[in-house]
């Protein structure tokens, strides 16, 4: 018996056969290997996390537990949840609590957290994503969903300026997610609304010396 | 037996008749006729899609290489399909090597089958879904609740879909025909346990089908999603959305059931950074959209631990033999040419009958389900709910000729069946247009310059209300001037208007026999 598998790989040989087309080269013509000095991606970058309705605070690598510590605490997050490998001096300027993750820990006790702090992999200025790739200063990527605030570092060294730079820094067989802004919907009249499954607070904190 | 042996190429079969979503139960004329008798849809659809032209063109002007971003986009998609058994041969090692399995689907039967199968595998009688054009396209809802499985419908507009026992009518939007009126109306009847005070507003709304699937987000087993993307290289998939309902099944379950029509593959993992440009900027006229995911296989400790890609063909294989119907499979669904329709704008979705509405769904839905002659197929009338203004072609993202495909297939249609273009013409036109002259008037556009040649070169079937004046001259040459200039010149101009005025004189009669019945 013909297998689905044979049978459509052979069907989509017979349509090839049927209506040959001229061999195609991509032409990439667009814009690809841009670089922007560090001032211009930052303001770049804001400008475009803030469109989205993120916050985003700019702060040197040594401040960066009082200003971690100062956004949970704007958010009234007391009970928060790390990645395992998350920069433990990070937190020494929080006085809530601290759930570090692991594997075993079953969603709906995410859910009971006020927030997650992770680092993040790449950013692209451009359109203001912030890549997370599952790295163990990331975590998992339930960690990163379920709570309703996302603190979420970025080095301005991993920010590039669009799309394409920022594509050729992932590895691809890790599990990545882009974020853009908190979660949205404009299902309703198309009207943008903030805040739907995913966490309603995106708070991003830019490391400007690393 | 598949024809290869043979060494003879057969033509691959339709989507199978009377399976799936892919055929309304009426034509288009008749459907639009009614829909528009519903003013609250036509005001709802002619606000929200003013609202996304206009965005959609902010953030595509913002981009200087937008053109060549479109230019890329078109020829990988091309290139895709020219080598489409290698790269899904290459997608299926990769997913395999990852820990997924890979099944393949000859229709939409089948792929139900399959999901069904996998799901009762599992144990589970709920699955919480993540937006899929293929599964609504192949009624996998459908099949899963007669096999005592229910579906849950995620994304918000899928919900209020779902809830209103309603179908969807727009591609990224489906519940677009819906104002917050209605929806707050629907949530109040339909959610369990919602709260009596619900207003309008949309934030409101939101947090209520927020906090009614976030029980079912931590509890369900089995997700079910489709795939934006399928990258050959490396085996990733790509799901591209908004709202994190996408994360969540995604992530959550244990086991995540991925279906994905077998033209979304992609060479190189490298091609993202051409679609994550023109996919959100087209849609949703975002610079991105909120949330992005890509998994490839299975990651120890991170998501679902057994997953499955089913790759559908349902029809594509048909689509793909035709020279000049294949572009349609290029189509990254992301619902411009939609928006920008003055047709779709007036009939709304519902009356294109299937999971694809508007001018991709006026050639995408005829090339995977067929225009069965014999049957009397409502698809047969797909080709004519166009003015063939050309605004798709000039929205779409990786630059589909659709309104070229549109005349081939109406070509298609008139050989099969006989009927005059003209006739079927005139009617869409009566059904959506204030002034069908202006909908005459608007003929013209690329691809009736081809025709005019024929493909043989002939002049043979003219759409109208040109086909009159072919007729009317025995004159076999093409016209030694272009169609445009044509169309400028005095008889042009004057062959028009005697086209259009007959036209509207039997109008004009019809409407008074109407009217004395
Ligand atoms: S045909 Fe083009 S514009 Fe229309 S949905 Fe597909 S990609 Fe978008």
């Amino acid at each position: 018996m013909t297998t689905a598998r044979e049978t459509v790989l052979g069907r989509i040989k017979d349509a090839l056969a049927l209506a040959p087309a001229p061999d195609t080269t991509v032409p990439r013509a667009y814009r690809t290997g841009r670089t922007l000095p560090d001032d211009e991606r930052l303001a770049l970058f804001t400008d475009r996390l803030v469109d989205y309705r993120a916050t985003v605070h700019t702060c040197t690598a040594d401040r960066t537990a009082q200003v971690v510590a100062e956004v949970l605490r704007e958010h009234g997050a007391r009970r928060i949840g790390v990645p395992a490998g998350l920069d433990p001096r990070w937190l020494d300027a929080y006085d809530g609590e601290v759930q570090q993750d692991s594997g075993d820990i079953p969603a709906p006790r995410l859910d009971a957290l006020d927030g997650v702090l992770t680092a993040s992999a790449v950013g692209c200025a451009e359109t203001g994503t912030v890549f997370l790739d599952g790295s163990p200063d990331q975590g998992r990527r339930a960690l990163s969903l379920v709570p309703d605030l996302h603190v979420c570092v970025v080095d301005l060294s991993t920010v590039e300026a669009g799309v394409p730079e920022a594509v050729a820094r992932l590895e691809p067989r890790r599990p990545t997610t882009l974020i853009s802004g908190p979660s949205a919907t404009s299902d309703i009249e198309l009207e943008r609304v903030e805040g739907v499954h995913g966490p309603r607070t995106l708070a991003v904190v830019i490391r400007t010396d690393r | 037996m598949s024809s290869t042996f043979l060494g003879m190429p057969a033509t691959p079969p339709r989507s199978p008749y009377g399976t799936g979503n892919l055929r309304g139960d009426r034509k288009f004329p008749e459907a639009a006729h009614d829909e528009l008798r519903n003013e609250q849809l036509r005001r709802n659809l002619g606000r929200a899609t003013r609202t996304i032209r206009a965005k959609r063109l902010d953030v595509t002007g913002e981009l200087p290489d937008w053109e060549a971003l479109r230019e890329a986009g078109s020829a990988i998609k091309t290139d895709t399909m020219n080598r489409l058994p290698e790269l899904l041969e290459q997608l299926e090692q990769k997913v395999t090597e990852r820990g997924g399995t890979v099944h393949w689907a000859r229709d939409g039967v089948e792929a139900n089958e399959i999901v069904t199968r996998l799901v009762k595998a599992t144990g589970s009688s709920d699955v919480i879904k993540v937006k899929s054009m293929a599964t609504q396209e192949i009624g996998l809802n459908e099949h899963l609740e007669s096999a005592g499985i229910t579906p849950y419908e995620t994304d918000l507009a899928e919900l209020i879909v779902q809830l209103a026992h309603d179908k969807p009518s727009h591609i990224l939007v489906p519940a677009i025909h819906r104002n917050r009126d209605e929806i707050r109306q629907i949530f109040l009847k339909e959610i369990p346990g919602v709260d009596p005070g619900l207003d309008n507003v949309p934030a409101h709304l939101a947090a209520a089908a927020r906090a009614y699937l976030r029980e079912k987000f931590m509890t369900t087993k089995v997700a079910v999603s489709g795939a934006n993307f399928g990258i050959a290289e490396t085996g990733t998939l790509a799901v591209v959305e908004s709202e994190g309902n996408g994360r969540m099944c995604l992530t959550l379950p244990d086991t995540l059931i991925t279906v994905m029509g077998i033209e979304k593959v992609l060479p190189r993992y490298r091609d993202l950074e051409v679609f994550l440009q023109l996919l959100p900027r087209s849609s949703t006229g975002e610079r991105m959209n909120p949330y992005t995911s890509m998994w490839t296989g299975v990651t120890p400790g991170d998501g679902p631990q057994d997953f499955h890609l089913v790759l559908l063909d349902n029809g594509r294989t048909a689509a793909l033999a035709d020279r000049i119907g294949r572009e349609a499979l290029n189509c990254i669904r992301c619902s411009a040419c939609l928006n920008v329709c003055p047709v779709y704008e007036r009939a709304g979705g519902h009356a294109y009958g299937s999971t694809y509405p508007g001018p991709i769904g006026a050639v995408l839905t005829p090339q995977l389900a067929g225009m069965h002659a014999a049957k009397d197929d409502p698809n047969s009338s797909l080709p004519y709910a166009s003015s063939l203004c050309g605004a798709c072609f000039d929205a779409c993202p990786v630059k589909i000729d659709i309104p070229s495909l549109l005349v081939e297939l109406r070509h298609q249609n008139t050989e099969q069946s006989g009927t005059t273009a003209e006739k079927l013409a005139m009617k869409a036109a009566a059904a959506v247009m204030k002034h069908p002259k202006l909908f005459t008037a608007a003929q013209k556009g690329a691809g009736i310059g081809r025709v005019i040649g024929g493909r043989d070169g002939r002049i043979s079937h003219l759409p109208p209300p040109f086909n009159g004046w072919s007729e009317s001259r025995d004159t076999a040459a093409p016209p030694k001037q272009t169609f445009r200039s044509w169309l400028a010149s005095a008889e042009g101009a004057a062959t028009m208007r005697a086209a259009a005025g007959e036209y509207e004189k039997n109008r004009k009669q019809q409407k008074k026999e109407e009217e004395e019945k």
